[in-house]
């Protein structure tokens, strides 16, 4: 990876002693920012058992961003098409209709029963869903998590 | 102050719009100037499309930030996710000229430019630094006589350079929020752990993610709380929903959900079906009794 600032990395392990993730998976950080100075990791499944949830990252005595590192190295898989099918349904919710968690009619049905009329979000406006569509499509997004 | 926009995201209007009704009708009864940020769109989630590419994740970011910055508006998250990817987006945009000159040429084609003038702020920290727990608590009509596990969830502390809350180890703005309406915040070991839903984990691997909310359902059900009360939907649906997941493999916890909105609003005097706890998927009668015994007592000064 390129990245200079885990070069600085002395391997002590509080990243992985304060993972709340690798207590109970394979997910070892120590080992991705040693292993990612050497070798692609691309495969590595690892990378995705990550919460982000920045333990790692603030408590490192060399003040170095593990957690964006770790997000580094996923954009790096994703980008040799490294995708978890599960992820790859968000993504397409957000292609489709700019909403990571879609609206469904059951919830339509529910907020109608509290009040609340449609969300003003993009799935109420077609012009500002489209321009979110040319956004993806413009940043090459749609290519990226194509299968 | 800037007037606020409300930014909502998915998870609340489209899955616990229960959430976004107490919001409303808490910002309401503050007095606060704000009204809902129109044609937004997913925040977009930080675990999964900040993991996939920057450049999209900060764009589509910026469409939201701009949509608010031509209302004049500051942003206000009721979700550590869209929190934590607007507030980031922003620093970054306003910090990092290329990136900044890179997402505008996108947004150029929506006749869109980003400029940087706008704050993102999350209903805690915001009440917290603008109202202020002593003040909030003058304001309570039904002080609530419960014990409750506070989870401040992972992006609303962290990271602590960017959130500028203070530390992220023993936070205490949160705990005073929820003190403010007469509950009483129960501490409990793993405090600041992770619900598990973060990162992409909970939508590709549900059961490893449901491990790390075993854990702090355990370490919450020994601390003896009436309730779970935290400021992040994905932290409500991990532990609400995880509870009738975990239910199945033989662990029962019965530990109502409340998100912080959801709380203030029932110590507003807003009934519980008002601020939509008849929405959650655990559901408990004693809960609920002893909200309706809090709410029927005169508490008005004699």
């Amino acid at each position: 990876m390129k990245n200079s600032e885990i070069l600085s990395c002395f391997q002590c392990g509080t990243c992985t002693g304060s993972c709340p993730s690798g207590k109970y998976t394979s997910l070892n950080v120590r080992r991705i920012v040693k292993d990612s100075i050497k070798k692609d990791i691309s495969d590595q499944c690892d990378l995705w058992m990550c919460t982000t949830c920045y333990n790692c990252q603030e408590r490192c005595p060399r003040g170095i961003k593990v957690t964006d590192a770790i997000l580094s190295l996923r954009a790096e898989a994703v980008k040799k098409g490294r995708i978890l099918p599960a992820h790859r349904v968000v993504c397409k919710f957000l292609i489709e209709v700019g909403h990571a968690v879609p609206i469904d009619d059951i919830h339509i049905a529910i907020r109608e029963k509290i009040g609340l009329s449609q969300p003003e979000t993009v799935s109420k406006y077609p012009k500002a869903l489209n321009d979110v569509k040319i956004l993806l499509e413009s940043c090459g997004f749609n290519e990226l998590v194509k299968e | 102050m800037k007037d606020l926009s409300l930014f909502l995201g998915c998870v609340i209007p489209n899955r616990y719009p229960g959430i976004e009704k107490a919001t409303r009708l808490i910002l309401d009864r503050l007095g606060l100037k704000w009204s809902e940020l129109k044609e937004a769109s997913c925040c977009p989630a930080p675990g999964i499309f900040r993991s996939f590419d920057k450049v999209t994740w900060l764009t589509i970011a910026s469409r939201n930030i701009v949509l608010a910055e031509e209302n004049n508006t500051d942003i206000l998250t009721v979700c550590n996710g869209c929190f934590s990817s607007l507030m980031d987006a922003n620093n970054i945009l306003k910090n990092d000229a290329a990136l900044r000159n890179e997402v505008n040429l996108h947004l150029k084609k929506i006749n869109k430019e980003y400029k940087g003038t706008i704050e993102v702020r999350h209903i805690i920290e915001f009440l917290s630094k603008e109202i202020g727990a002593k003040n909030l608590n003058k304001l309570i009509e039904k002080p609530l006589v419960l014990r409750v596990a506070v989870h401040y969830g992972c992006h609303l502390l962290k990271p602590t350079k960017e959130r500028k809350v203070g530390g992220a180890e023993c936070p205490v703005f949160f705990d005073e929020l929820v003190e403010a309406t007469g509950a009483v915040s129960v501490p409990y070991e793993g405090k600041t752990s992770c619900c598990g839903a973060g990162g992409g984990v909970r939508s590709a691997m549900l059961e490893t993610s449901f491990k790390m909310t075993e854990y702090k359902l355990d370490r919450i059900k020994k601390a003896g709380v009436d309730c779970i009360v935290e400021a992040c939907p994905f932290c409500h649906l991990q532990y609400d929903g995880g509870q009738v997941e975990l239910a199945k493999a033989g662990k029962t916890y019965n530990i109502p959900v409340v998100h912080y909105s959801q709380l203030l609003g029932l110590a507003f005097g807003y009934t519980p079906e008002e601020v939509g706890l008849h929405l959650n998927a655990v559901r408990s009668p004693e809960f609920e009794d002893k909200i309706a015994k809090i709410q029927k007592k005169d508490t008005s000064v004699k």
